[in-house]
């Protein structure tokens, strides 16, 4: 049975031009154990998405789906005292402004200990003990000391190693990862993809891989969902992806990296691909 | 070809005050850079933060003094720290930064934002400033519609194209370009750099061009450093560094960028089915 399983997924928008579509008519599906990476440009809806199956849009999105299910279980349908008690917990999600998504005014072993004492229920010792081993865990050296550390005190990829640690805190079945690298350098950034990589395997968990990076998507994914303008355009296993993308728009992504360039010009999405869909 | 922009053994240190209870500390963040950049040309600075590179994109712009080495722009050496500065020195070097967000003025209508430098640096009489700004705006590529635009109406890789509009309104001979790219979609980023590309070619400007992304390094630049902790530990052509890096560094950062090739993904594929 696949973890989360998205049919249809509409979210509207209400603004003062009227409803605004970010995402039209998503389906999707992330089984166990699996890496889905989604690819695509900002305003792709490709976050928007995530965040519905989350519940933590807005209240002035609208969000419709035929099927938005985890585990078997009906997210839209279930009160937000329910939903609360999956989120954080089975479903995690890191975000892509490692030093913004911590809170500044707390220390970091206080936001990882936060999560243990909702969800997990440990008492003050367990819940230290357990920071500690999740801080090694992500390679954070001198985790005890560190936990007293606010998060001004640390380097964006030491604060992507704090939201890793908080996110797989309770070992969730399925972890969402928005943009994890993007704010990141080069070293760094491949440190954090293995780190995920590792963890994934592991603790055997579903992970989304949320990227406009093709380098990324090829680093780590499984299954790739190709997003364009709130739709989907194509999904397929990463190396059929790479080799022989089927959609218009996937070519024109993979011939824009600089690593294809031939002669002096990329070619640009906007050569390359003609919406048809805007036509209609 | 003339050399346009020459640095020799460039020594930037950054004191830290003491207090009752901090001792002063000196950070030296340019432990001695030389380079030289001929016209028309485009040298890539490569690093991870904290290695130098915006100090030194910083000295480049006659924005903070060098602590030692010499600067020499068109062959004339330069020292910001004397302050005998002309405006016609300064025009020569212009800078494009990384975030168009947060380098244009959101209360500035892109027309007053290209034609602050000209009323900065010179005395150009103002219908021929709007006439530079609205040929400049054509040039980047926006129309003559988007002169009384403010910035939020923009998308991020057009801010960006005003960005590189505003460097360029003095004529400058040398831009420096602090991660032009890196906040851009893919798609507009191939835009941008086809657009740096052409302007270089028309107005035969010369490129310091400042990135940690090894692919549009790679496609851009004809001569590439690489800085490691203040120090330049790889400085050759384009692909000198690329087929044969010396220092550990350089291939420690060519096998963190990720590869997006078929065989690489093959590879990958095969690894992960051995080790399950």
């Amino acid at each position: 049975m696949a973890l989360l399983e998205i049919e249809n997924l509409v979210v509207e928008f209400q603004t003062a031009a009227g409803p605004f579509r970010a995402v039209n008519g998503v389906s999707m599906k992330v089984h166990e154990r699996e890496v889905l990476a989604i690819v695509g440009e900002s305003g792709s809806g490709k976050s928007v998405s995530m965040l519905a199956a989350m519940g933590l849009l807005p209240w002035t999105a609208k969000v419709t789906a035929d099927k938005l299910t985890f585990n078997g279980r009906d997210l839209l349908g279930m009160s937000a005292n329910e939903r609360r008690k999956i989120i954080g917990k089975d479903i995690a999600m890191i975000f892509q402004e490692p030093i913004a998504s911590l809170n500044p005014c707390f220390t970091v072993g206080f936001q990882i200990e936060e999560v243990l004492r909702i969800h997990m229920g440990l008492d003050k010792a367990g819940r230290r003990k357990r920071a500690i081993e999740l801080f090694e865990a992500v390679g954070i050296p001198d985790p005890a000391e560190r936990l007293g550390h606010f998060p001004h005190q640390m380097s964006g990829g030491q604060c992507q190693r704090v939201m890793i640690a908080i996110a797989i805190a309770c070992n969730p079945k399925l972890l969402i990862a928005d943009e994890p690298t993007t704010a990141l350098d080069v070293t760094i950034q491949k440190q954090i993809l293995d780190l995920l990589m590792k963890l994934q395997a592991e603790h055997k968990m579903g992970l989304i891989m949320i990227t406009h990076n093709m380098g990324v998507v090829a680093e780590t994914a499984d299954r790739v969902v190709v997003q364009y303008k709130g739709r989907k355009m194509e999904e397929a296993d990463v190396l059929t992806l790479f080799e022989n993308p089927k959609s218009n728009y996937t070519r024109a992504l993979l011939a824009a990296l600089p690593d294809n360039a031939t002669g002096d010009r990329l070619p640009t999405i906007s050569e390359l691909f003609v919406d048809e869909g805007a036509a209609q | 070809m003339s050399v346009i922009l020459e640095a020799r053994n460039l020594v930037r240190d950054y004191h830290i005050p003491g207090g009752l209870i901090k001792k002063a500390k000196t950070v030296h963040a340019l432990k001695g850079v030389s380079f030289s950049v001929e016209q028309g040309k485009t040298l890539a600075i490569v690093g991870e933060s904290g290695c130098g590179k915006s100090t030194l994109g910083r000295i480049l712009t006659l924005i903070d003094p060098a602590t030692s080495g010499e600067l020499l722009i068109e062959g004339k050496k330069i020292d910001i720290a004397k302050g005998d500065m002309t405006p016609e020195m300064r025009r020569k070097v212009q800078i494009v930064f990384q975030n168009p967000y947060g380098s244009l003025n959101p209360r500035q209508k892109i027309g007053d934002i290209l034609m602050e430098p000209l009323v900065i640096n010179t005395d150009t009489p103002a219908d021929e400033r709007r006439d530079r700004a609205m040929t400049m705006l054509k040039k980047v590529g926006l129309t003559d519609l988007h002169f009384n635009r403010y910035p939020h109406m923009f998308s991020g890789g057009q801010r960006q194209r005003i960005a590189i509009a505003r460097a360029l309104m003095l004529n400058p001979k040398l831009l420096v370009l602090d991660e032009p790219v890196s906040a851009l979609d893919l798609s507009v980023q191939a835009q941008v750099l086809n657009l740096l590309a052409d302007l270089q070619d028309e107005l035969k400007l010369t490129y310091v061009f400042i990135s940690h992304d090894l692919s549009v390094v790679r496609y851009i630049a004809d001569d590439v450093m690489v800085m490691y902790f203040g120090e330049a530990v790889e400085y050759g052509s384009r692909d000198e560094v690329f087929a044969d890096p010396k220092h550990s560094y350089t291939r420690t950062l060519f096998a963190a960028t990720p590869r997006a090739d078929v065989e690489s993904i093959k590879a990958r594929l095969a690894k992960k089915k051995q080790a399950a």
